[in-house]
């Protein structure tokens, strides 16, 4: 039987390796996107091994609500995205000053 | 080694390659391919913990909406990729050195991580004997009945929000107009003429 901590192994490694993408990528917003999605599932991977191991079903429900905010976000994040495309003509961070901040 | 060890190695492998190859690939549409593989190996790890209705959740909402989702974003948009992942091995030094920390950090919580004493008695929904499935549905549908409505009152609220943002009306081009359709009186849109016979007009 595998352990608990292999699991966690898991999802650490797939949670650094979504840090490692907001640095990598940081100009590109539909990788950043795409490496929000990995952190989110490294979070569901967490909450379903300790619903398995603790033997208790709250864990599994929270990832449910987990996919539906990752969804919800996704559908926006790509939304604005199509937006910004359409006003400045490019998907680059750097553009995105129209404020000043 | 047993069969489960083998199936959690191999998915795991595939779940760390598919984000690594995500994150490094220089195409975005390759980066969705491999996302898509690595939610596909999530939703076989899941398998092997015995979560089966959230594994095959995770396969309709990502791999079916929400990957499709970036799919077209990636093919709509006409972007210059290149240019993008231009300044890439600049900030890769950075980023390695920020993975490795985060990573330790975790390791060493992991390393002293303990389960409390008596948690037993203070398990909120245990599993029970039925399929998971059934049992996730009744917990769903008895205690956490609101937090269900309102999660789908979010994907409503994101639904309008994504259509709001995205739609545009064009100027340039004739579109049905229902209400000028239904307001048309037949008695000035046409006009009767009393025509001789043999004259014609």
């Amino acid at each position: 039987m595998i352990g608990l901590e292999h699991y966690l192994a898991v999802a650490a490694a797939l949670f650094v390796i979504g840090i490692f993408g907001l640095f990598l990528n940081r100009k590109n917003i539909i990788i950043l996107l795409m490496s929000i999605e990995l952190m989110l599932l490294s979070v569901n991977i967490n909450f379903v091994a300790f619903s398995a191991y603790l033997n208790d079903y709250v864990g599994q429900i929270f990832t449910l609500f987990v996919l539906t905010v990752a969804a919800a976000e996704a559908a926006i994040g790509l939304a604005i995205l199509v937006c910004f495309f359409r006003n400045k003509g490019s998907i680059d961070v750097e553009d995105v000053n129209v404020m000043k901040g | 080694m047993g069969i489960a060890e083998l199936a959690f190695y191999a998915f795991s492998m595939s779940t760390l390659i598919g984000g690594i190859f995500t994150v490094v690939s220089r195409n975005p549409v390759h980066s969705v391919l491999w996302l898509i593989l690595a939610f596909l190996s999530a939703a076989g790890l899941f398998v092997l913990l015995g979560a089966e209705f959230v594994a095959m959740l995770l396969i309709i909402v990502y791999v079916g909406a929400v990957a499709v989702l970036f799919l077209f974003v990636v093919m709509m948009l006409d972007v210059n990729f290149a240019e993008l992942k231009a300044e890439m091995a600049k900030y890769l030094p950075l980023g390695l050195l920020i993975g490795v920390i985060v990573l330790m950090q975790l390791m060493f919580a992991f390393g002293v991580w303990d389960y409390s004493t008596g948690y037993e008695g203070r398990l909120a929904a245990e599993i029970g004997t039925g399929t998971n499935t059934a049992e996730l549905g009744a917990i769903i549908y008895d205690d956490y009945i609101l937090i269900f409505q309102l999660s789908g009152l979010i994907l409503l609220v994101a639904m309008i929000g994504a259509i709001v943002l995205t739609l545009r009306h064009r100027v340039d081009i004739k579109r049905q107009d229902v209400v000028a359709q239904m307001m048309r009186d037949p008695a000035k849109a046409m006009e009767l003429k009393d025509v001789k016979p043999g004259q014609g007009l």
